[in-house]
């Protein structure tokens, strides 16, 4: 490997950092006997960034060379920065030999736009082709679907990635207008609907025919960019929601806009909207995993997340007619509910419960953080009846309980 | 009574089914290389014997599951002292129940054997990802590990199923022994002591040429992929403690 082709990986590793997603899995690949790599379903983060971020894949542009100008991305048309591009051989080579290595699950490969759709999609879709035919890789590819790029090589990037993504960016449709004109909603959601329907049809033929292709067995993503233009947390789950029901995505992810240097279409911002990040991303584990709908999180009278305390939290503290819930008798959705009580902790209760009675120490022991949960419950030998079940109460004693949360709160005095 | 046993899953499960066979319930469960020996108590030595062993490990199969029995595998080669009881006292209860005992989460031996269990799980899951290897002239790939606990044979399997036409060396240096696949299988070995491996310490005369050229292009990619605005060391160092770094080559 030369020189250049470590200086190229810089430029376009930098340039590919604000693409959130890193994840691995989602998808089942089996590995051949002179195959190199597999994919087995739950990913593998083999190291995390400074910034506390998952790396699991070898995430680059193809090229930061691109024809359009979007006022939230680094490498716009208009931005004064250095510009690469790898050649087909040099991502491959980097892929496989990352991976033999063990640094990588995979490769997530995406791209600025250079010359048109067409032109730049062929390039991700030769790359993928190559690693899995020439090389048997099976590890796992993560390509982008450029919009605007014909079905046939949608269709080709199907048969060699694990899962595809087309980016939204911005949550409306006006403001996308106003940040990239060139932009609109109907160019993105037209591959996404395209894709949604091959891969159902694909899954479909497998349940018939064990020998089918797979096509993009981990399914499709997108990122939503927050804090860059005035959407609330209401708009932004809605739209997430309404991602997850009708276009079947796997994963809606959330990226707190980092301000980058002067594009006068969008606001300055001192720092990133981690909290608020970080807020949505537990808002989103609600709906996928906790069965939550989107109105029971914001609502027209609670538009946006709380800062100080997890959507789960806050969902308990406005809803007190329905706490404490009793461990013994309730039902696993309603248990799921309590403040402080994970999947894994609810799935063992429900099993403990055939051997007896739940005391206190159990839960402990068991794993429920107690700390917040126990306003919110009731088990064999004890109630927290006495600690009052007042909803301002119980959130100032959480919020002064937790040394994080009170730096929190005095940072929103500012 | 103590029971002592040649330390191996096989050799546990083997003592199990004797104190069974002669309905004497152990006090103790030792590696025989661990015993220090005692004035007062002539310790039962239980052979190893496989239709034993398979036995006692397929009824655990039957009352608890496959997951139940792998647990009691991992939760042995957590090398915590004591194990071997909360293991005997699982197959025990296990024998006894009508429900999957590994369930019973109000038991204690259960919530211990599960919290080893997930202590294991973690340092299995770790060294997956912290692994790295390095490209030998002689086309091996070679990784040294230091893991908390002796979690080598658990993640062979990973490893063969993901480079099956790659020659590979994974070393224990704190244990001392490794694991070599040769594309086909996989063997236990041991260096001779002036030989033992250190973490980090291969020697670059013996690297392929082009080694030092992927590891330099990692370290530039990891600095490339963070982004300095979102800097959260602390989340960062719950996630690659610091006593993991040594092996990564990014750090
Ligand atoms: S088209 Fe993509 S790469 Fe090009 S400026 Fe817009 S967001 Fe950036």
């Amino acid at each position: 490997m030369n020189q250049k082709t470590q200086e190229k990986l810089e430029i376009l590793a930098d340039a590919a950092k604000y693409d959130v997603s890193c994840s691995s899995s989602g998808s089942k690949r089996k590995n051949t006997r002179t195959g190199l790599g597999n994919s087995t379903g739950s990913g593998i983060c083999h190291t995390y960034t400074e910034d506390g971020r998952c790396v699991s894949l070898l995430k680059i542009l193809l090229t930061n060379f691109c024809i359009y100008d979007c006022a939230y991305c680094v490498s716009r048309s208009s931005n004064d920065i250095k510009r690469a591009a790898f050649t087909v051989d040099e991502v491959v080579d980097l892929t496989i030999n990352f991976y033999r290595r063990n640094y990588i699950e995979g490769l997530f490969l995406s791209s600025g736009i250079f010359k048109n759709a067409d032109y730049t999609m062929e390039r991700l879709v030769r790359i993928a082709k190559k690693l899995r035919l020439e090389h048997q890789f099976n590890g796992y590819i993560h390509l982008k679907a450029i919009p605007g790029a014909s079905e046939e090589l949608l269709d080709e990037a199907g048969l060699y990635a694990d899962r595809l993504s087309v980016n939204i960016e911005i949550p409306s449709e006006m403001s996308l207008k106003k940040v990239a004109p060139e932009k609109n909603y109907k160019d993105v959601l037209e591959p996404m609907g395209y894709l949604k329907t091959r891969i159902k049809g694909y899954k479909e033929e497998r349940k018939q025919i064990k020998k089918a292709p797979l096509f993009a067995p981990a399914g499709q993503s997108t990122q939503l960019v927050v804090g860059a233009t005035p959407e609330n947390d209401l708009k932004v789950l809605q739209l997430a929601d309404s991602l997850y029901q009708q276009q079947s995505l796997k994963r809606v992810y959330y990226s707190g806009y980092i301000p980058i240097p002067t594009d006068n279409r969008l606001p300055v911002l001192k720092a990133p909207p981690l909290v608020r990040e970080n807020r949505l991303y537990q808002a989103d584990w609600l709906l996928r995993f906790y069965g939550f709908k989107v109105d029971e999180i914001v609502s027209e009278a609670f538009p946006e997340l709380d800062l100080e305390m997890d959507p789960k939290m806050a969902y308990a503290l406005r809803h007190p007619a329905l706490f404490p819930v009793d461990v013994n008798k309730a039902d696993y959705e309603m248990i799921l509910r309590i403040p402080g009580v994970g999947v894994k902790s609810a799935q063992k209760i429900i099993q403990a419960r055939r051997f007896g009675q739940l005391r206190f120490e159990h839960l402990k022991k068991i794993g429920v953080v107690l700390k917040r949960a126990r306003y919110f419950l009731v088990c064999a030998d004890k109630d927290f009846l006495h600690l009052g079940w007042d909803p301002d109460t119980i959130r100032s004693q959480i919020l002064h309980a937790d040394p994080k949360n009170r730096k929190a709160a005095q940072l929103s005095l500012f | 009574m103590t029971i002592l046993y040649n330390g191996t899953y096989p050799g546990l499960l083997s003592a199990i089914f004797e104190s069974y066979r002669i309905k004497a319930r152990p006090t103790r469960i030792v590696p025989e290389a661990d015993w220090r020996g005692s004035l007062f108590e002539e310790p039962l030595v239980v052979a190893t014997r496989s239709d034993w062993a398979e036995r006692v490990r397929a009824g655990v199969v039957k009352k608890t599951s496959k997951k139940g029995e792998r647990m009691l595998y991992r939760c042995l080669l957590s090398e915590q002292p004591d194990v071997e009881m909360l293991i005997y006292d699982f197959v025990r209860q296990s024998m006894k129940s009508k429900t999957n005992w590994a369930d019973n989460y109000l038991d204690d031996t259960v919530l211990r054997l599960q919290q080893i269990d997930k202590k294991m799980g973690r340092e299995i899951h770790r060294m997956h990802a912290f692994v790295r290897f390095q490209q030998t002239r002689d086309d091996i790939y070679y990784a040294v590990i230091e893991p908390d606990f002796d979690v080598l044979p658990l993640i062979i399997d990973h490893f063969e199923k993901r480079y099956p036409a790659q020659t590979w060396l994974i070393y224990d240096s704190r244990r001392h022994y490794g694991m070599f696949y040769d594309q086909q299988r996989t063997e236990a070995i041991t260096f001779a002591e002036k030989d033992h491996l250190n973490l980090r310490q291969i020697s670059a005369s013996i690297l392929e040429e082009g080694e030092t050229d992927y590891q330099e292009a990692w370290q530039k990619y990891f600095t490339s992929t963070n982004i300095p605005e979102r800097k959260n060391m602390k989340l960062h160092l719950q996630h690659v403690p610091r006593r993991y770094w040594k092996y990564l080559v990014e750090k």
